[in-house]
């Protein structure tokens, strides 16, 4: 029985090698989420499509599968839209700071074909951002795991106390408590961060470059770690690629 | 199902890579009705891939004894370095006939969404190798593809300051294809590497 075919633009998340010369695609589509598709004869040099399911890359695909049911479909024909890709391959921090946000993204679809046209948006800003170059690749990344986690209802609270809601900003953060939190409502263990960590990450959180951007190394690298820890705390596992990110 | 031993061997067949449970019943049942010399060539074929196959101790390819044939192959240059992902691509350069000198085999390529970083592959290796000043230059035949060109990028990187001349494979158009079929990215590649003629 011939499968229907459907169309969507995607960004490439993760490919893996299936067979002698096909691929399984990993894309996060605009109108129906984590898809996961086959790719036949990718691997040849000879292949049609070429360089478009290389990760990271704005595609345009006409799939084979039942749009509705989760399970392998089969790429049909892609046209690329922006191959960010790339623009990262002769730049490592910018590639392994796109592999971070590639599986951030695929993590926090756990459920295949659920659309989730915020997390589509903010995937493919902050690929197109990395691929600009205006700002250092780990306060991309960190930006896009604060808005991911937004997205997903894990946003840490910044200025206000994660626990009584106390307005203002607070010198403890607790990544089990959700955030920034008041000295009465501090648990055992809280960080106690520079204030302009807490800062930047307000700054990263709702797009205040001027402030990002200015910001010290130790502040990025201390705001790096609290948004790391705050994320994988959420996901209940580690993420691969973040101890992998180059951060010079 | 079936029983004792022609299950067991489906059952071993069936974990081979590419090999799915009708191909796994077909082969066992070949294996069955062969001639007893050539299941028994078979056997001692692979017995002999694990007692002997192991990787040479200097470029990591696949060897039967402590050197590969190519590391002790005296009419090859030791100026020239190419570096690989894995064995089977030594065998795909090695079929040119235009390279004559070292291969290093790295063991994969750098892909952070699987884990694999730096110090997983065999980098250290290679930078004990250059670093006993044989080498004049490198070339990385890592993969087209994004995690061979990371590598490659994150190599010459690391190569660059020894002060030892970074070559990378070329990369456009292959032989016999339709220029509208060609992707961006290869396209580009094939204008930027563009030659007089």
């Amino acid at each position: 029985m011939r499968r229907p075919l459907y169309r969507d633009d995607a960004v490439v998340l993760r490919v893996q090698k299936l067979g002698e010369s096909d691929r399984i695609i990993t894309l996060l589509t605009r109108r129906h989420g984590r898809v996961r598709a086959v790719a036949r004869g990718v691997r040849r040099t000879m292949s049609r499509f070429g360089a478009r399911l290389e990760p990271f890359g704005h595609v345009d695909l006409q799939l084979a599968g039942d749009p509705r049911t989760p399970g392998l479909h089969t790429v049909s024909q892609v046209e690329g839209i922006d191959l960010y890709g790339g623009s990262f391959l002769a730049d490592y921090p910018r590639y392994t700071s796109a592999s971070a946000i590639a599986e951030t993204a695929e993590r926090l679809t756990p459920v295949e074909q659920e659309p989730s046209l915020r997390l589509f948006l903010l995937t493919l800003g902050a690929l197109r951002a990395l691929s600009l170059g205006e700002h250092a690749p780990t306060l991309v990344l960190d930006a896009y795991l604060l808005r991911a986690m937004g997205i997903a209802g894990w946003a840490p609270a910044l200025r206000e106390c994660a626990v009584c809601g106390t307005p203002g900003r607070h010198g403890a953060f607790s990544v089990p408590a959700g955030g920034s939190v008041c000295p009465d409502c501090r648990p055992p263990g809280a960080a106690h961060p520079a204030p302009d960590t807490v800062e930047l990450m307000a700054a990263l959180a709702g797009g205040d470059w001027t402030v990002a951007d200015s910001s010290a190394t130790g502040v990025r690298r201390e705001c790096s770690g609290l948004v790391a820890a705050h994320l994988q705390w959420h996901l209940e596992r580690a993420l691969r690629s973040l101890p992998l990110v180059d951060r010079a | 199902m079936y029983e004792g031993a022609i299950q067991d061997l489906i059952d071993e067949l069936g974990r081979l890579p590419g090999v799915g449970p009708k191909s796994a019943q077909r082969i066992a049942f070949h294996v069955l009705s062969a001639d007893p010399a050539d299941v028994n060539r078979l056997a001692t074929a692979l017995r002999k891939v694990k007692d002997l196959v192991r990787f040479c101790t200097t470029c990591y390819n696949v060897a039967e004894s402590e050197q590969c044939r190519i590391c002790r192959d005296a009419r090859r240059s030791d100026e020239v370095l190419c570096v690989v992902e894995e064995p089977k691509d030594v065998v795909a350069i090695e079929r040119t006939g235009e390279f004559r000198g070292r291969y290093h085999v790295l063991g994969g390529a750098i892909n952070p969404l699987e884990g694999v970083g730096p110090d997983n592959l065999r980098i250290r290796e290679l930078m004990a190798r250059l670093g006993a000043g044989v080498t004049k230059e490198l070339i990385l035949a890592t993969d087209p593809n994004t995690e061979g060109e990371a590598t490659a990028t994150y190599l010459a990187l690391m190569v660059k300051p020894m002060g030892i001349q970074v070559t990378r494979l070329a990369s456009g158009l292959p032989v016999g294809g339709d220029l509208e079929y060609a992707d961006e990215i290869t396209l580009g590649r094939a204008f930027e590497g563009r030659r007089a003629i």
